[in-house]
């Protein structure tokens, strides 16, 4: 008998079960959308529209020129123009301000008799990531504010003057630096894990509780039979499930596949049958539905989320975290996504990610085939 | 040597030493038994016994930790494969797909066992009718009553017209009369050759069956039919008492060193003694000196409850 033969009766159960439980199937072709939308919107590392209180002690036409430089800018918004220096602490603490620039009263003097203006800047440095880059933007803009001032200066003196090193930079992949950028291929991962982790190890967990396992495991059927017949069904909605998130980062984020669909999709899917593979191994040795959905959620979530580049640079982890991290299959599925659809480069870049994510699904769906055939006793 | 025992083609079920441990718990114990073709075997005892250990273990869903089963001729862990085709196999939970209707559940059982077309379609016809189904077919298993689910149960795990069917406690939660139209299609498989093994708690079932295992804490306690059972309660004679104290009077009998064992039977006291005395006027002499009136003293023939209570009692005095 050939295999697809009787692998054919599960898959047509398995799409008659999903079909029926409406709500569940809503659930696994529009939560992964949900979910980007929602993670997508939250996690959002731009530094823009920095909440500016400037305390003005000067009053001078230079102070004013120098504060100009802070409007017009979309880093910048002056929120506040604080009198008494004071009266920052309380901003600060309440957050009404990330930043207060003083201007001490000696500012236009200082600079017109030829010493150094000194300004204060006070950050509110409890998200440090945030700090460092409001201080990196206000910093720059300081720094553009002198040197208009020194080459103005320098020509009233007929000096023709040139700055020496000006720094040229193209930003490539991502010319805005839009966070979002980065952050949905990790998004993708995390989403398409969860989805085919939970769904998978609840389908088989269901038919333990029910029994309707072992009616199975007593028909000539074979393990790998039931599993082929288990994954199919999962991994085509999982695949249509890609395709809304796709569609929704395509429509909410401007983020497109740069490159190739095909291999997009060739990633994607060696990436589903890895999360498949995980299900399956866990729905193994959970005996019940809520163990299953808590280990799902966990060893999907919390694995992905931490250890595979998403948010966090493998590279500034200790080295035995970084070990770790090499058996994380959504790491490789992160880099290949990110190529294709952020750098939109050719396979040769990132196969190696593919063989990973390869060995990796045929690790772990050779492993669970062959605890399926074990005892299933209760 | 193992390949010796490969095959053995002289009865349907061969048992030898068959043990189950689960860590420290020992669910079957060194059993052994056979049950040949077209025979109905009850596997009689009280839940957690290890009826349904055993029947896992025929089937091939877990393995023993000591000893061999046949089935079919064929070693169970050796060839699962092969007793896989030619079995059939009931769990308690009447397993079938709560959300799928009774003609997809048929389709689901009939494909993975490999029924197709003319084939399945007159099987189904088969199982339809035999379930009282007709009609029914688009009816979600979840809205059947108990009795017909348990028959779609039995139809889709005899669908593939099994050789030996295996059918743990196939009765639990079914209405009298279901429960009695189930023992007629016990009967015509029996009839036709197929050989049943089915568990149960329930002693009236037992009756029905051609032989009775029956089974205390994982170890066989004693095999054979209903009748020769009882007859082996022989060495005993049990007196039934009617009295107006029956609690009093049991425990007043339970002292007395002639008495082997009591029990409740309703309102009525069994008592077992030795045989070969006469025990009605010792019984009412005892009864009589301690203010209890008695209504009734019968001799009576065992049943399969006193056999039941026999072996449990032992056990229990045993353990």
């Amino acid at each position: 008998m050939s295999l697809s033969f009787n692998i054919l009766p599960i898959v047509q159960k398995e799409f008659r079960q999903i079909r029926r439980d409406v709500r569940g199937l809503l659930l696994l072709l529009l939560m992964p959308a949900f979910l980007l939308i929602m993670v997508g919107y939250a996690l959002n590392f731009d530094v823009k529209h920095i909440s500016l209180g400037i305390c003005n002690e000067d009053k001078s036409q230079a102070s004013t020129r120098f504060i100009e430089s802070f409007k017009h800018s979309e880093y910048f918004n002056i929120s506040k123009y604080i009198d008494n220096r004071r009266d920052i602490d309380e901003l600060l603490e309440e957050g009404k301000i990330l930043a207060a620039i003083i201007i001490p009263n000696d500012f236009s003097d200082k600079i017109y008799s030829g010493r150094e203006g000194v300004v204060q800047i006070i950050i509110d440095g409890a998200n440090a990531n945030t700090a460092a880059t409001a201080l990196g933007h206000i910093k720059s803009a300081v720094q553009n504010y002198s040197t208009k001032i020194l080459t103005h200066e320098l020509t009233k003196q007929g000096i023709i003057f040139t700055i020496p090193v000006n720094p040229q930079a193209r930003l490539w992949y991502n010319p805005e630096l839009k966070s979002s950028r980065f952050l949905i291929p990790g998004l993708f991962g995390m989403i398409l894990m969860l989805v085919a982790v939970v769904s998978t190890s609840l389908s088989i967990v269901r038919e333990k509780e029910q029994g309707t396992m072992e009616q199975i495991m007593v028909s000539p059927l074979k393990s790998h039979e039931i599993i082929i017949g288990k994954t199919i069904p999962y991994l085509l909605i999982s695949l249509i499930a890609t395709t809304f998130v796709l569609i929704m980062s395509a429509v909410m984020f401007d983020v497109k596949i740069e490159g190739s669909i095909f291999l997009f999709y060739l990633a994607t899917i060696l990436f589903l049958l890895g999360a498949l593979g995980q299900g399956l191994l866990i729905s193994t040795f959970a005996k019940t539905q809520s163990v299953a959905f808590i280990v799902s959620v966990l060893s999907s979530l919390l694995p992905t989320f931490l250890l595979s580049g998403f948010i966090f640079p493998v590279k500034n982890m200790p080295w035995l975290l970084q070990v770790i991290t090499h058996i994380i299959p959504a790491k490789y599925y992160l880099v290949a996504v990110r190529s294709v659809m952020v750098k939109g480069v050719e396979i040769t870049a990132f196969w190696e990610q593919l063989v990973f994510l390869l060995i990796f699904c045929s690790l772990i769906l050779g492993i669970s085939t062959a605890r399926m055939h074990k005892d299933i006793s209760r | 040597m193992e390949t010796n025992f490969t095959s053995d083609t002289q009865s349907a079920i061969r048992v030898t030493n068959l043990s189950k441990h689960f860590d420290d718990f020992v669910a079957a114990d060194d059993i052994n038994f056979e049950v040949s073709a077209g025979e109905i075997f009850g596997f009689l005892g009280p839940n957690g016994a290890g009826k349904s250990t055993t029947i896992k273990m025929l089937c091939g869903l877990i393995k023993p930790t000591t000893g061999y089963a046949f089935v079919g001729g064929y070693n169970v862990e050796q060839k699962p494969e092969k007793v896989k085709e030619i079995i059939g196999y009931m769990s308690q939970k009447f397993s079938l797909y709560e959300d799928l209707s009774v003609e997809e559940n048929i389709n689901f059982f009939g494909g993975v066992y490999g029924l197709r077309d003319q084939h399945l379609i007159e099987r189904k016809k088969w199982i339809l009718k035999m379930a009282e189904l007709m009609g029914r077919e688009k009816t979600l298993t979840r809205d059947l009553a108990g009795g017909w689910k348990q028959r779609l149960a039995i139809g889709c795990a005899i669908l593939h017209k099994p050789k030996i069917v295996f059918l743990d406690e196939p009765t639990a939660g079914v209405d009298p009369i279901s429960r009695r139209n189930f023992w007629d299609l016990i009967y015509s498989l029996a009839e036709d050759g197929i050989t049943i093994f089915v568990t149960t708690h329930y002693l009236d079932e037992a009756e029905h069956c051609h032989r009775i295992g029956l089974i205390m804490n994982g170890k066989i306690k004693a095999i054979g039919s209903p009748t020769l059972l009882k007859n082996n309660l022989r060495a005993f004679e049990i007196y039934e008492v009617h009295c107006n104290q029956p609690i009093e009077a049991m425990e007043l009998l339970t002292q007395q060193s002639w008495v082997k064992e009591t029990s409740m039977f309703g309102m009525a006291i069994h008592i077992s003694t030795s045989s070969g005395i006469e025990r009605r006027q010792t019984i009412k002499q005892t009864l009589e000196s301690s203010g209890i009136q008695i209504n009734r003293i019968d001799l009576i023939t065992p049943s399969l409850e006193d056999v039941f209570i026999h072996y449990t009692t032992e056990s229990v005095g045993s353990g």
